[in-house]
Parts: C-alpha cells; sequence; structure tokens
C-alpha cells in the first residue's frame, strides 16, 4: 500500500471530505484555498478561491454540484464544484468552524466560534436549489455552550442537530425550536474537548475524537455510550470504515509542542481499532506532524489523512486489509 | 482586651440615665486628651500581644551549669571568659549574662544564665557548647531555660515503667507467601501512589492498595521490603500489613528532604538541609538515625553543610547521599562517613565512634563498604610525592588487609560484587602527555589468602569505559567500552577454565547500541540498554549460551529494573519526558507482557524480597530437579491461559453480540424512516444501501462542421 503524497497545501490541513461517489476528495487547510483532487490517483483538479482565511471545514451534496466552506475569515460560501465559482457568502460575526449539509441539502448549520465578545453559536440557514434565490438570513440560531463548538451535524431527518466541541459535552438539539434535548454525562463522557465527529453512513451512530487520548462511539438518537477507543495521544481525527468493522484514529502531541528530537516521539499515526472489540489492528505511519484530518472513501477501499505537516496521504489499501481476522 | 458592650446593654445603660440615643452625634463625642479610659485601641492591642510573646517565650535563656564556683574577686574574669564564649554564637542581650552570687559566701554558685536575642541563636550554642570543656573538672552541662520545668517534674522516685500488653502485630512478610509467588511493585503517578501486584500470567496489574497524596515527595520500600516509607513535611512513616497498607510509625524530622534504610531495616537515617539565617552562612544540615521499630531518635547530627560534603572537598552541590554508609549484612553493626581527612565509622550499639575517634586518612576522596563483610575501601588521591592508593580496611580493628599504590592516576571508582568476593577498582590515568586518560582494572579477590590482585586492561586500552557492572552473586562482570557512538560489550569472567584464578575474556559484542548494563538479580542474563540518546534500545543476552535472547525498544526509557527475583524486567518512562509517560513489564527473556500508559509518572519500584533462607546445597538441589519442580507450576500456567482464552472468546462473542443488537435496531429504524427520508430529498430514492450502477453514456457532440469541394479528376483523362 503505497501512499499517494498530495502536495498542494502549503499550511496544516484542517479537514477532508470525499463526495458521494467516492471519485473527488475536497482538502480544506490553513491557506485559504480549499482544494478537490481526484479521490483516485490523487491529481489536483482544481481549487476554489475566494477565502481570506484559514477555512476550517467543508461540506459537499449529494448530487456533487454543491460545496460549502466554512472559514476563519467570518464566512460561510457556497461553490458550484464544477466550475469553482463562489454562488453565495454568508457572511458572520466571528469565524465559521463547521459546515453540514442536511438530508435533502435543503439546510446546511454552521458554527461559528466565540470571538470578540460574542458566544459560539450553530446556525441554520436555508439552501435554495437556485443560487440566485439564495437567502442568507438564519433560519434558526442555537447559543448556550461555553467555549468553541468544533463540530455541528445533521441527525436522523433532520430532526436533531448534534454539536460537540471545547466543554467535552455533546449535546443533542432540536433542530425545530432549538431546545437542548440531550447532553452527554460528565462521568461517562470525554475528560477534555472534542475535536472531532463523524457519523456512520447510515447516520446511525457517531463517533467522537476528543483530547483526552479517546475516541467513544454514541448512539445518534439516544446518545447511549456504545464504544470507548483509548490511544496515547490526544485525537484530533476520527473516521469510520463504511465497509469494515473499523475505526482509525489520528492525531499526535499538540502541534506547539512538536519536539524536533525524533517523529517516533509524536507518534502522528492513523491508529486502526476494531470498532466491535475496541483493540487495537494497526497503524499506518508516514506523517511528520499531528493528523488533523481524516476520512474513508465511501467505497472503503481508500482512506485520505491530513496532517499539520501540510501534506494529504492517499492510501489504498492491499488486499490483504480486506482479509484481517482476529 | 476591651470590653465588648453589646447595642442592647447600650440602650439599657441610656435608658437608666435618661438620655435620648437618637439624639446623641457618636461622632462628637471625644475622651480627653491623653486619656483612653482604660479603652485600647485596636493597633494598641497588637503591640501588646506581640510584646506578650517575647516576653512569654523563655527559648532564647540558656542555663549553664558546671561553673567553676568563684569568690567575689574572681567574678569579674570568669564572666569575661563566660561572656567571650557565648558571644561568639550569638548576640547576648545587654543584661543578658547574669551570673547568680550565694548572698551568705560572696561567691558565685556555679551556674549562670544567658540571654540571647533569639531562640536560634540559644539553640545554636546549646548545641555547639553542651559537653564544653573549661578544664578537666568543669565540662558544661548547657540546658534550656524553658525545660526546667520539664526536669522538676521528673519523679524522685524510679517507677517502673508501665508495661503494655502485647499487641500482635500483622504479618509483615504475608506478602511473599503469595500462592501465585508474584512480586509486587510500588507506582506514583500524578497524585496517586498505587502499589500492585505483578500478574504476569494474567498480563495485568492487580491492585493491593491505591492511595491519592500518600507522600509529599517521594516513596521508598525498606531493602527487604517489609516497610514502605513516604516522605512527608513533618517527618517520615513507614507503612505496611498483611493484606493492606497500614501506618507502622511516624518519625518526626521537620522538612525531611531524604531518606535511607539500613540494609537490615533496622535504623533509618533521614535528612534536611534548612535555609540559614544568614545569606552568607552554608545551610544547616540535620540528621537523624531513627530506631525503625520503635520510632527512637537514635543519634542525631546537626551541622553546616559543608561538614557533610564528601572528601571534605567542600563542593558546591553540597552533600552526597546516603552521608552514612551502613556496612554490609543484616545485623546493621556499623556506619561510616567521610570528612575532611577521617573516615568516621560508628558503631550500632553505642551509636559512636569506634575507639571514640575517626580513621585518619590524609586526603581520603572516596570510601565503600564490602556489602558483606565489615571491611572498608578507600581511595585515596596523588598528593605531592605521595602515590595515590586502594586499601582495604577491616572494622572495629581499623587493621589495614591490603593496599596497593597506583600511580598517575585521575581517577577511581570501586564496584564490589553483590557477595563481597571480589572488588574491582576502575583507575583511570594519565597518558604520558597527561593530557588524555586511559583505564584499567585492579581486581581484588577479597576471600583468597593474601587477598591476590590481579590488572586487568583492555584490548584496546585507549576506549573508554562507558559502564562496568558484577553479576550478582557471580563471577562475571560486564563492561561496555569504546569511543564510537557504537560501543563494544565486552564479558569476563574471574576465573578461567581449569584456573580460577586468573581473569578471562569470554567474548565480546561490537557495535551495540547500549550504554548502560541491567544484570538479572539472579546473574546468567543481562540487559544492554541504550538509555538517553539511544532512546530506550533494549538486547536482552544470556551470558551462559553468549547469545542474544531478544532485542527491543522501549522508545524514551529512562528506567529499567528487575524484579528481585529475576523473572521480570519494568522499563518505565518517567516524567522527565512529557510524553509517553508510563511503564513496560518484560519476562527475563525479553518478551513484552503489557504496558500501562500513565501521565505524569513518577516512580516504579519493585518490592524487594528478603535473601533466600535456603542453604545453597538446597538450591543447586533445586536447581538440579528442576524440571520436576517446574511441572507442576507448567500446568497452571496452561490452565490459566485456557481460562483466559476462553474468558476472552467469551468476551469477544457478547461484545458481538451485543453489536448486532445495535446493527439490526438502527436496520429497523432506517427501514422506518425511509420513506421520509425520500420525501427530504424530493422524491429522490434513497440508494444509500443500494449497489450503484456504473452506466455508460454515449454523447456525440458536432465539433465543427466543414464543407470541402473536392476537385473532381477525371480517371479517364
Amino acid at each position: 500500500m503505497r501512499p499517494i503524497l498530495m502536495k498542494g497545501h502549503e499550511r496544516p490541513l484542517t479537514f477532508l471530505k470525499y463526495n458521494r461517489d467516492g471519485d473527488l476528495l475536497f482538502s480544506c487547510a490553513k491557506d485559504h484555498t480549499p482544494t478537490v483532487w481526484f479521490a483516485d490517483n490523487g491529481e489536483r483538479l482544481g481549487t476554489y478561491r475566494g477565502h481570506n482565511g484559514a477555512v476550517w471545514c467543508c461540506d459537499v451534496s449529494r448530487d456533487s454540484s454543491r460545496l460549502i466552506t466554512g472559514s476563519a475569515d467570518q464566512t460561510a460560501m457556497l461553490w458550484d464544484v464544477q466550475t469553482g465559482t463562489q454562488l453565495h457568502t454568508f457572511t458572520f460575526d466571528s469565524p465559521a468552524r463547521s459546515v453540514d449539509f442536511s438530508v435533502g441539502d435543503k439546510l446546511a448549520v454552521i458554527t461559528t466560534d466565540p470571538f470578540m465578545g460574542l458566544t459560539s453559536a450553530i446556525h441554520i440557514k436555508n439552501i435554495s436549489k437556485d443560487p440566485s434565490e439564495q437567502m442568507s438570513e438564519s433560519v434558526l440560531v442555537l447559543k448556550g455552550p461555553q467555549g468553541r463548538i468544533n463540530r455541528a451535524v445533521w441527525g436522523p431527518l433532520n430532526k436533531t442537530i448534534i454539536s460537540a466541541g471545547e466543554d467535552a459535552v455533546i449535546r443533542i438539539w432540536d433542530a425545530e425550536t432549538g431546545k437542548v434535548l440531550k447532553e452527554s454525562d460528565k462521568e461517562i463522557g470525554h475528560k477534555k474537548g472534542i475535536t472531532s465527529l463523524q457519523k456512520s453512513v447510515d447516520g446511525s451512530h457517531f463517533i467522537t475524537g476528543s483530547l483526552d487520548k479517546s475516541a467513544k462511539l454514541w448512539d445518534i438518537r439516544s446518545l447511549t455510550l456504545i464504544k470507548n477507543y483509548t490511544t496515547e495521544r490526544p485525537v484530533n481525527a476520527v473516521t469510520m470504515s463504511p465497509l469494515l468493522n473499523h475505526v482509525v484514529l489520528g492525531g499526535g502531541q499538540d502541534a506547539s509542542a512538536v519536539t524536533t528530537t525524533d517523529h517516533r516521539a509524536g507518534k502522528f499515526e492513523a491508529k486502526f481499532y476494531d470498532k466491535i472489540l475496541t483493540e487495537e489492528i494497526g497503524g499506518v505511519k508516514g506523517h511528520f506532524g499531528p493528523i488533523n484530518a481524516l476520512a474513508f472513501n465511501p467505497d472503503g477501499k481508500s482512506f485520505a489523512s491530513g496532517g499539520e505537516d501540510g501534506y494529504v496521504r492517499l492510501h489504498h489499501f492491499d488486499q490483504d486489509y480486506f482479509n484481517i481476522r482476529i | 482586651m476591651s470590653v465588648v458592650v453589646s447595642m442592647d446593654e447600650i440602650r439599657a445603660i441610656s435608658e437608666r440615665l435618661g438620655v435620648d440615643l437618637a439624639k446623641i452625634n457618636l461622632d462628637s463625642i471625644h475622651l480627653p486628651p491623653g486619656d483612653d479610659m482604660g479603652i485600647p485601641s485596636d493597633d494598641e492591642d497588637l503591640l501588646k500581644e506581640d510584646a506578650m510573646e517575647e516576653d512569654q517565650g523563655f527559648g532564647n535563656i540558656l542555663v549553664v551549669d558546671n561553673l567553676p564556683v568563684v569568690p567575689k574577686e574572681k567574678y569579674e574574669k570568669l564572666e569575661g571568659v563566660v561572656r567571650k564564649i557565648y558571644s561568639q554564637l550569638g548576640v547576648i542581650k545587654e543584661g543578658g549574662l547574669n551570673m547568680p552570687v550565694d548572698p551568705v559566701t560572696q561567691k558565685t554558685l556555679g551556674y549562670c544564665f544567658i540571654e540571647y536575642n533569639t531562640p536560634q541563636e540559644a539553640d545554636l550554642s546549646k548545641e555547639k557548647t553542651h559537653g564544653y570543656k573549661l578544664d578537666r573538672s568543669h565540662i558544661f552541662a548547657v540546658n534550656m531555660f524553658e525545660d526546667i520545668e520539664k526536669f522538676l517534674k521528673v519523679p524522685d522516685e524510679w517507677a517502673p515503667p508501665e508495661i503494655k500488653p502485647y499487641v500482635p502485630v500483622e504479618m509483615l512478610q504475608k506478602w511473599l507467601t503469595d500462592d501465585k509467588a508474584r512480586d509486587q511493585y510500588v507506582i506514583r503517578s500524578g497524585g496517586d501512589t498505587e502499589v500492585l501486584w505483578n500478574d504476569a500470567r494474567q498480563m495485568k496489574p492487580e491492585l493491593v492498595y491505591k492511595r491519592p497524596y500518600w507522600t509529599e515527595s517521594f516513596v521508598q520500600w525498606s531493602p527487604m521490603g517489609t516497610y514502605l516509607a513516604t516522605v512527608h513535611r513533618q517527618g517520615a512513616a513507614i507503612w505496611g500489613g498483611a493484606t493492606t497498607f497500614n501506618r507502622l510509625m511516624r518519625y518526626a524530622h521537620p522538612q525531611v528532604k531524604l531518606i535511607d534504610f539500613s540494609p537490615g531495616e533496622r535504623y533509618l537515617v533521614t535528612y534536611s538541609s534548612h535555609e540559614p539565617s544568614n545569606p552568607r552562612d552554608t545551610h544547616r544540615v540535620v540528621l537523624n538515625i531513627f530506631d525503625v521499630r520503635t520510632g527512637k531518635v537514635m543519634r542525631d547530627f546537626k551541622g553546616s553543610a559543608d561538614e557533610f560534603a564528601v572528601g571534605g572537598t567542600g563542593g558546591v552541590t553540597g552533600v552526597s547521599w546516603p552521608v552514612f554508609r551502613w556496612s554490609g549484612g543484616k545485623e546493621d553493626k556499623y556506619f561510616a562517613r567521610i570528612g575532611k581527612n577521617v573516615i568516621s565509622v560508628y558503631e550500632t550499639e553505642t551509636f559512636s565512634l569506634i575507639d571514640k575517634k575517626s580513621i585518619k586518612v590524609e586526603n581520603v576522596m572516596d570510601f565503600s563498604w564490602s556489602p558483606t563483610d565489615p571491611i572498608l575501601s578507600l581511595f585515596v588521591p596523588e598528593c605531592g610525592n605521595q602515590p595515590a592508593r586502594v586499601s582495604l580496611v577491616q572494622i572495629p580493628s581499623k587493621e589495614e588487609l591490603r593496599q596497593k599504590n597506583l600511580f598517575s592516576v585521575s581517577d577511581c571508582k570501586m564496584y564490589w560484587q553483590s557477595n563481597g568476593d571480589y572488588l574491582a577498582v576502575k583507575v583511570d590515568r594519565y597518558t604520558k602527555t597527561k593530557k588524555s586518560t586511559y583505564t584499567g582494572f585492579e581486581l581484588f579477590r577479597i576471600k583468597e589468602r593474601d587477598i591476590p590482585i590481579e590488572v586487568l586492561e583492555l584490548d584496546n586500552k585507549n576506549d573508554k569505559i562507558i559502564a562496568f557492572a558484577w553479576e550478582p552473586k557471580g563471577h562475571r562482570f560486564a563492561v561496555i567500552h569504546g569511543d564510537n557512538p557504537r560501543p563494544d560489550v565486552s564479558f569476563y569472567s574471574m576465573r578461567s577454565g581449569t584456573n580460577t584464578g586468573r581473569v578471562s575474556k569470554l567474548t565480546t559484542l561490537k557495535g551495540k547500541q547500549a550504554n548502560a548494563l541491567y544484570w538479572s538479580p539472579g546473574g546468567r542474563f543481562i540487559i544492554l540498554a541504550g538509555m538517553k540518546g539511544f532512546n530506550g534500545q533494549l538486547e536482552f543476552f544470556d551470558v551462559d549460551e553468549l547469545d542474544t535472547m531478544a532485542s527491543a525498544e522501549h522508545f524514551m526509557a529512562t528506567d529499567v529494573e528487575w524484579d528481585p527475583t529475576g523473572r521480570y524486567v519494568a522499563t518505565a518512562v518517567t516524567s522527565v519526558h512529557e510524553m509517553e509517560n508510563g511503564f513496560n513489564i518484560w519476562s527475563f527473556n525479553g518478551k513484552l507482557l503489557y504496558r500501562i500508559l500513565k501521565d505524569h509518572f513518577f516512580q516504579f519500584l519493585w518490592r524487594p524480597r528478603p535473601p533466600s533462607f535456603l542453604s545453597k546445597e538446597k538450591e543447586e538441589e533445586i536447581a538440579k530437579n528442576l524440571k520436576k519442580y517446574s511441572k507442576k507450576y507448567e500446568a497452571e500456567d496452561q490452565d490459566v491461559s485456557l481460562l483466559l482464552s476462553e474468558q476472552d472468546r467469551e468476551k469477544r462473542k457478547k461484545l458481538k453480540e451485543e453489536w448486532e443488537a445495535w446493527i439490526s435496531k438502527w436496520k429497523r429504524l432506517h427501514e422506518e424512516e425511509k420513506m421520509e427520508r425520500e420525501k427530504l430529498r424530493d422524491g429522490e430514492a434513497s440508494d444509500e444501501e443500494e449497489e450503484y450502477e456504473a452506466k455508460e453514456v454515449e454523447v456525440e457532440e458536432i465539433l465543427n462542421v466543414e464543407e470541402e469541394v473536392i476537385p473532381f479528376e477525371d480517371s479517364q483523362q
């Protein structure tokens, strides 16, 4: 499994996203240009120019026609995937951290950071089919949690929104009324800030990665803790294989504490765990900085990792991988 | 103290006097100047208390007894003498020297009072002058004035001490009778201290006792593992018990910094150093030697840090621990410390110097005890035209057993073999140019007649020696030598073939990533470890077979510790590194058994075991019939591993089943919501689960239409 090293970003990677067909890979980095790549051979297809700050997150519509990006320049932008033209810009008063399209792509949830006295917030926007009719107003704004909200995604049937962030609490909000329906238990939940959250393919469960050196698997409806994966490093990124019962955790020591002594010290590995037994199966080395982003191809036959080192590594699995038995 | 009057009382009084309280402007009331009507103001109150404290405390007054009794004429002279002695040690208060005179005879009474400015000064001069010999018949007896009351309370008649009823003590060695013959260790991480069983069969530790904030700095096992000592601000404490850890004794020693047990765990030495009141003075050092079981102070030593610096060289860093080194063996008979040009050897029967004087050795640099016998080895460096020498001294006779003169020596290090059979002295000598040094070894055979000495030089004598270690209880030693980044490791034996009196080389391993040697306590096996710069390389080596059993790595390892039986090894990364903190447990042959990660990991210590009671013959017999004895344990091992795999299978099965339950629930819900999802997608089929088809779409595009007239050529032409 020789990885394809995709060079193109000049700053640390922040997010990776495959489209539904698994032929395109979108990457966001702290440089200002989200990039789209061929997911098969890692060739660069194009960039989306227009942001004026680090891009934290992106999502692509089901038909791969629209891309939404959230950036530290206090905007979220809608793009035409094919032409790279800006369709619409949502402006906020603070950096946009996370974006997610709903089922049906008619709604998007955008989170903004606490900034200059403003608290963090979750915004719900209508997304029009025709970009010329796109409105900027939020349908609903959710506020309450302290600290940054690192990720917010839609729950089943767009009825709920699941958010997680620096306060280590996972919340389920009612997407209609904006009320908090459930909060994760402090005792069993994460002990430190949650850095990443990823839904399963069918949207029935999700996994969270935290700086407390663990990842946890939750039921999306009842917020029941199902599994706990412990590792030796703060977890920056998590993803689940759509094909096998595997979970991948990425992370490493804090970027500001990376030593210059030995790359092994940082443990910048993507660690594979058995989803059910929560046992470590293996690891994929290569990055020389913490891993900030992970994504599985929807076919489950390849995955991509993005690191603080500014590289995206695209790994196509060998046949052996599919024969692992434990 | 002011009299407090409550508002109610004031109202009552005003009513009685017929004064309307509401009409009085309180601010207009003034006391006549210079009269406070007996009401002390707040700050006056404070002043008074301060003064009282000083008046009450007599901690700064000494009583000096056994002064000569002199008539009036000589009073002034004696006072002068006393003042001279005591004003050296502190500032005597004005009129603070008071020598009472008998009103009848006009002679002094043979004692006097001295008042210092501070209790500290009084304390120090009591320390210094108690037992001071003014002349043959006048030896000062100095006491604190405060203690008079204590002495008065001493009853005139001796009463037999009350005999306390016997309270059976828990069996403190219970851990040795573990039916699985496991060993214990203590770890300290974060604020927690835990004692754990090393359950190698189950590949995990089992908790014995855990306590947060058990100690304020570190913990330490006693040499035979009976007690665990903790260190606190007020002193040290020891813990032990049959099943759990109870506090057995406390040893008061404020601000104790270091502790050390005697090898027979009868005595505990505690050490503290105190900031001097005058910044130009050196730190004051206090050492106490406690009896471990009774908790009594057997002897204390106080002085400046300089006095306790090794070799009298007065190193800036001060004291090297342990200050007192104990002679070998369980008897704890002697302990010694090095001073300027002296070695002071004390015996524990009286806690005083042997023959009441120290051994005078000019310029002595270093000394060490034989681990088993009362023999001291000393090293004296070159001085003037005297050569450097290493000598062995028998205690208590102080007789020199053997001496060896050495020339052009830069440094010496002494290594005793654990049975006290051999002593290796590593000698660094200057080359002729005096620019560099080279190293050789002097090997003493202590147990042989006349203690023969052999000189050993490495094949390449310019090699730098990185590490040296004796095989415990054995006759071999290992040396890491060489200058390049991958040094060589050589093994030597004190025996060679038929000749038991000659040292011989066994082998040299070239180019190893090692800079530290860790012999198994049982001998034969050794770990060649590459610490620090080598990032924790470990090589498990069998010296009998001269074969590497395994190579491994514990990244960034800072510590390697064999368990007392030599069956397991622990390697740890302590909090000197920020990350990777935790420990690994290995089998003796280099198989990783389990690893535990703990943030802020400070200490890992195996609980030591007392020496075996088996005789040498018995041990040999067991070794010979090992197969027979081991059968039982092998069967047990197999049972455990079967049980484990069975449990593991069960667990996996359960997990799988639980997971399946979740999956089916999710599938059902997913199915139920299918229609709604479709609606959200504007009727687009919810085809997430369906295999997606690759459709070939033919697209025809007309790029260009061009008409060209092709000239018709008549072929008939």
